[in-house]
């Protein structure tokens, strides 16, 4: 009796499975059958000699690239850490940055929208500074912060802040005369207009400048870390293994930045479709 | 300084014949490309207190140009806008719109948008008196059920309903409609003008009311304002609907004078103030 109910479990988990598998293997195949014939058409173009990098297998066969693929976690104080770590660092500098260009760049943002003096008068100034890259501001941030980590906040904080800036500000600008009108005609206070009105309005486009800019902000600090030795930081770590030629060393890096810039981008996304109202038209 | 002087010397002395709302001389010019653009000219109008008033004239003549000139959304180029002696200067609660296209809030409940307006119209009422206040408001348009429903998922005529309930639950002196029931099928239509006509009986505030549609205004209005069209249009006659009230919609319609006032204003707009269509 029992040994049935069992059986019949695991074979009506085994369809399920088999169900899931049938709806999903369109959307799993293809990018998995694309990414194995990238890596196989590398390792040939490597092993030939065609291009001057050592393949993916390198990431086992070369012994200190392995020890870093086995071992994101470990410590051995100064710069010497595990890739895990190195991300971590760098991470931490991306939050805080970014989360200095999010505060300031909604505030400044919602101000330059609500005042068409105001933004008048600077945008020419935003979309100017939008264009300077990221590495162009490192050297200035050198000279001016003296000091590598706040120079590498800095970085992030100028890179990431536009596009959240812009974006607010034509959020706020986009709210409906409708609403506006209701504002007037109930005569809503400052607060409640900002709380009810202008803050659920502008969120979509707040939040899309929060994405971009989450995206631009990991690109600006491996940029900034590459030209800022010394520190922890997978920027740092990709420049170090370059000076040593420890190139299947970059290659790993690579990864933990694609996919640190992959997650980041989702997690905004997510967090984007959570919060943002999406009864809005 | 002297400007203040006069509007008080003239509110001071016209104020025991001041009517609740008046409309004097009033014009309004726009500027554009082409050079000044006269929509209004002179307009006069008298509404007395509990008057319902529908407004009536093709497209373009300028209705709601002078209706947002009495809830202060627009200012006259000319003449002015007085209610009980007060210049109308700019928007207020005391002469609330009904938009139109809503105009409610997406991200809020119909309750909330409600609520909303209680809210900032009367901040010292405590909360229960104002929550009581939307709900009853909400259940005299029949919403009592989707009150915690947004604006996306109820339909055109309920969201007219919450717009109606939002304007009439901060008891407004002055209620303007701006086409109000233009986009709705003609049995919603039906419905909200019954329900809207029942509101205004028990509450009585003056109504000012756009529309297209003649029979609406016969039914529901106790003058009906007849515009002539535009450029420079004015108010082209005024024509009182005697109908006694409380007013029943087949009952009405088999008095022989609704036809009479029916086929008056439709001769009115469309042969003396044919629209320039028919010549485009
Ligand atoms: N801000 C503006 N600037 C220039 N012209 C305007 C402006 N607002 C309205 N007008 C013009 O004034 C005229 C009257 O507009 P209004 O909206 O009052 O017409 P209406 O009678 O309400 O028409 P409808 O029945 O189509 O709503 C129109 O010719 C319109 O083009
Ligand atoms: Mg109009």
């Amino acid at each position: 009796m029992t040994a049935n109910i069992s059986k019949r479990n695991s074979t009506n988990s085994q369809s399920a499975i088999g169900a899931w598998w049938k709806k999903q293997s369109q959307n799993i195949l293809p990018p998995l059958i694309a990414v194995v014939i990238f890596l196989v058409v590398w390792q040939l173009a490597s092993s030939i000699g065609l291009v001057k990098i050592p393949g993916p297998t390198s990431m086992v066969t070369e012994q200190r690239t392995r020890i870093y693929l086995m071992y994101p976690f470990f410590d051995l104080g100064g710069t010497n850490k595990g890739l895990f770590w190195q991300t971590m660092a760098s991470l931490q500098r991306v939050f805080i940055g970014y989360s200095l260009a999010a505060i300031v760049g909604i505030a400044l943002g919602i101000l330059v929208g609500t005042s068409a003096m105001l933004n008048k008068a600077l945008d020419p100034i935003f979309q100017f500074l939008r264009m300077i890259p990221p590495l162009a501001w490192v050297p200035i941030s050198l000279a001016a912060l003296q000091q590598n980590q706040p120079a590498a906040l800095f970085v992030i904080f100028i890179t990431a802040i536009w596009p959240i800036l812009i974006n607010t500000a034509v959020g706020v600008q986009q709210i409906p005369q409708d609403y506006i009108n209701v504002r007037r005609v109930l005569r809503l206070s400052n607060q409640k207009f900002f709380f009810k009105i202008l803050l659920p309005s502008a969120l979509p486009y707040i939040f899309t400048g929060l994405r971009i800019a989450i995206g631009l902000a990991w690109l600006a600090i491996i940029a900034a870390e590459i030209i800022m030795s010394g520190i922890v930081g997978i920027g740092f770590f990709i420049w170090d293994a370059y000076q040593n030629n420890y190139i299947s060393d970059i290659i790993l890096a690579l990864f933990y930045i694609g996919a640190v810039g992959l997650i980041l981008d989702k997690a905004m996304g997510y967090l984007q479709e959570r919060i943002v109202p999406n009864d809005k038209k | 300084m002297t400007y203040t002087e006069k509007t008080k010397k003239k509110t001071t002395r016209s104020k025991s014949r001041e009517a609740f709302l008046t409309i004097e001389g009033v014009s309004k010019v726009y500027p554009t490309a082409q050079g000044p653009y006269t929509v209004l000219k002179d307009v006069n109008l008298t509404v007395n207190e509990g008057e319902f008033i529908c407004v009536i004239g093709h497209s373009g003549c300028g209705k709601s140009t002078l209706l947002n000139m009495v809830s202060g959304f627009a200012t006259p180029t000319d003449g002015e806008v007085r209610l009980e002696g007060q210049r109308i200067g700019e928007p207020g609660p005391d002469r609330m719109v009904v938009f139109q296209n809503y105009a409610l809030l997406p991200w809020l409940t119909a309750f909330e948008n409600v609520y909303l307006a209680i809210d900032s119209v009367y901040p010292d009422k405590p909360e229960p008196e104002k929550r009581a206040i939307t709900r009853e408001h909400l259940a005299m348009v029949g919403l009592t059920e989707a009150a915690d429903k947004k604006p996306t998922q109820i339909s055109g005529g309920m969201k007219q309903r919450v717009s109606i309930a939002r304007a009439l639950a901060i008891r407004p002196k002055v209620l303007v409609l701006d086409e109000p029931f233009g986009a709705l099928d003609a049995i919603t239509k039906e419905e909200l003008q019954e329900e809207l006509l029942k509101i205004w009986t028990d509450h009585r505030c003056t109504v000012l009311m756009i529309t297209h549609d003649i029979d609406e205004a016969l039914f529901l209005a106790d003058k009906l304002v007849m515009m002539t069209n535009g450029p420079a249009a004015n108010i082209g006659e005024v024509m009182q609907i005697p109908f006694p009230r409380p007013r029943d919609r087949s009952q009405i319609m088999e008095d022989p004078e609704y036809y009479n006032l029916r086929n008056y204003a439709l001769d009115y707009l469309f042969r003396r103030f044919a629209h320039d269509a028919d010549e485009e």
